[in-house]
């Protein structure tokens, strides 16, 4: 290797050994906040910086990498952060969810199912759950430790006795292996059912917040609920996307000139789907 | 026993092996004049039975809010042992509940004891509605079905007498009577063994302070939980308990019944207390 280049994926082995075991120690506690020393990126803390950090130091010359952002390969985030992973490792790039074995993502899981041979990458803004109920870290600590989510509960409390249900769509509460509740990242509600007892492994990286977390393989991940409501997620039955006709995926709502128009969130699944629907015809 | 506390000492500062000794009742001041820490509460033992209601009067600085935060285990003690509603270990023996993990010391307060604070924003968290703080509680001793904590929010929000259709309000947003009514509906919806009242209506105008004092006491009627009254207002200790002791700098200087206490004091202090009564 040349001077002027960089090491494979970006970081010095050091560096990597630090993330490394940050992310053993939150395999080893399913949901539980790791610190690790987040590091300067080439793009601005915000934008990615923990799930890009999280990939480079996990990435081998073996992977092949899939980089989405709300579901779509194309967005600008999504392109910018491939390629410039693809620059310091020069592994193969994928669109195809079944091919990746590394796939990054920024607020949505891949609509088609992961295997136990594949890694997905979450993207974190806000990693502490805790934080809108108890902004003292210490007692956020404690609480986790104790199992104490009387506080949580309790705006589920407020938002169903005056609105009927939860208002929250997106950054829902979900509880791991029955002990830590973490934030799985501003998912639509509608992604939960898919982490729970996921073959992958589920790494998430919130690097300005500097934390790292984990769901390891076929783990449970249960939303907070109450056991007399039900968990109501984005129902899209009725409408299915305009561009693929597929139905019971989640869309996005696009405003046009002509009025609200429904497609897949997740571009694959629309692109696979669409030549299906070709070859069928 | 519902109750029993064993040689109680809560010093705080650096502490001394000389603190116990030269501060308290004989001594007659509670910083000990060796290593200057303040010994709010100095070797006291007490008892208290099912369904029974101990007021604890003094002047300020005497100890009593320390003692009612010992027993609630918002601080931890310097020196001995608290027992605890029939609490044991797995060999039989009483268990000093001041040993406990921190999760059985908040099953503890979820489920057998509840704490009114003289100031409303110690006892209710201002971020959550009437209902919300009430639920906080009822979720704390792990019930998770919706209808259930509602219902029950519902029915002790309507015991201390408030509109049921205000329920989901902010506390800022009721006047000062409310909020301690809010806090009382709070700490009783768990159906505690034990509750502990720190200056419960002080600072409340008269008429409403006796409005508290009597829901108190019937919902203690009804319910038969133990109290422990923390007052500096003797009329409030007439009122409400059956049993007074009295602290001074830290220290018990005079137990017995109310009236007894308030005829016919023994100590001192307590002469002085009462002979003071406006």
């Amino acid at each position: 290797m040349s001077q002027n280049s960089v090491t494979f994926g970006f970081f010095d082995e050091d560096a990597k050994k630090e993330m490394r075991r940050a992310m053993l120690k939150a395999v080893a506690l399913p949901g539980y906040i790791v610190p690790f020393a987040s590091r300067e990126m080439p793009i601005a803390r915000g934008w990615g910086t923990g799930g890009l950090q999280v990939t480079l130091s996990i990435i081998t010359e073996k992977d092949t990498l899939k980089v989405i952002d709300q579901g779509c390969d194309g967005s600008v985030n999504a392109v910018n952060i491939r390629e410039f992973i693809l620059s310091v490792t020069g592994v193969r790039e994928t669109t195809a969810t079944p091919d990746a074995t590394i796939i990054q993502t920024r607020h949505r899981v891949p609509e088609y199912p992961l295997t136990d041979q594949q890694i997905l990458v979450y993207q974190v803004p806000t990693p502490e759950v805790l934080q809108t109920v108890e902004p003292d870290t210490a007692r956020q600590k404690e609480m986790h430790a104790n199992v104490d989510y009387a506080k949580l509960w309790v705006l589920l409390y407020e938002d169903t006795s005056q609105f009927g249900d939860s208002r929250i769509a997106a950054r829902y509460p979900v509880q791991v292996n029955n002990h830590f509740v973490m934030d799985p990242s501003p998912i639509p509600k509608f992604d939960i059912a898919k982490m729970n007892n996921n073959p992958a492994l589920q790494l998430f990286g919130a690097g300005r917040e500097k934390r790292i977390y984990a769901i390891p393989p076929y783990t449970a991940v249960e939303p907070l609920k109450f056991s007399d409501r039900d968990f109501v997620v984005e129902d899209f039955t009725d409408t299915p996307c305009e561009r693929c006709g597929s139905r019971g995926v989640f869309l996005d709502e696009v405003h046009l000139d002509d009025g609200v128009h429904y497609f897949c969130s997740d571009t694959y699944h629309c692109d696979t789907a669409k030549e299906e629907a070709a070859n069928a015809a | 026993m519902l109750l029993e506390l064993h040689n109680i000492s809560k010093i705080f500062g650096s502490g001394c092996r000389f603190c116990l000794e030269e501060t308290g009742e004989i001594a007659d001041r509670a910083i000990c004049p060796r290593c200057h820490s303040i010994v709010a509460v100095n070797n006291i033992s007490l008892a208290v039975e099912e369904r029974e209601i101990l007021g604890v009067v003094g002047e300020s600085g005497s100890g009593k809010s320390t003692l009612l935060q010992l027993i609630y285990q918002d601080c931890g003690a310097s020196h001995g042992e608290i027992y605890f509603n029939g609490h044991r270990d797995k060999k039989g023996n009483k268990r000093d509940i001041l040993s406990l993990a921190p999760a059985q010391t908040s099953w503890i307060r979820n489920h057998e004891m509840s704490m009114i604070y003289q100031n409303p924003h110690l006892g209710l968290n201002f971020n959550f509605s009437a209902g919300g703080n009430i639920a906080e509680k009822i979720l704390g001793s792990g019930e998770k079905r919706y209808d259930v904590i509602r219902e029950k929010a519902l029915y002790y929000f309507g015991k201390i007498e408030m509109p049921v259709s205000r329920i989901d309000d902010y506390p800022i947003n009721f006047s000062g009577g409310q909020q301690q009514r809010i806090q009382i509906a709070k700490a009783l919806s768990s159906s505690p063994r034990l509750l502990l009242l720190d200056e419960p209506t002080t600072g409340l105008d008269v008429s409403v302070q006796a409005r508290i004092l009597d829901l108190i006491k019937a919902l203690q009627y009804e319910m038969g939980f133990a109290m422990i009254v923390v007052s500096h207002d003797l009329g409030v200790i007439n009122h409400l308990t059956d049993l007074t002791v009295v602290m001074k700098n830290g220290s018990l200087v005079e137990y017995g019944l109310t009236d007894q206490i308030l005829e016919d004091p023994q100590h001192p202090y307590t002469q002085l207390l009462v002979s003071s009564k406006l």
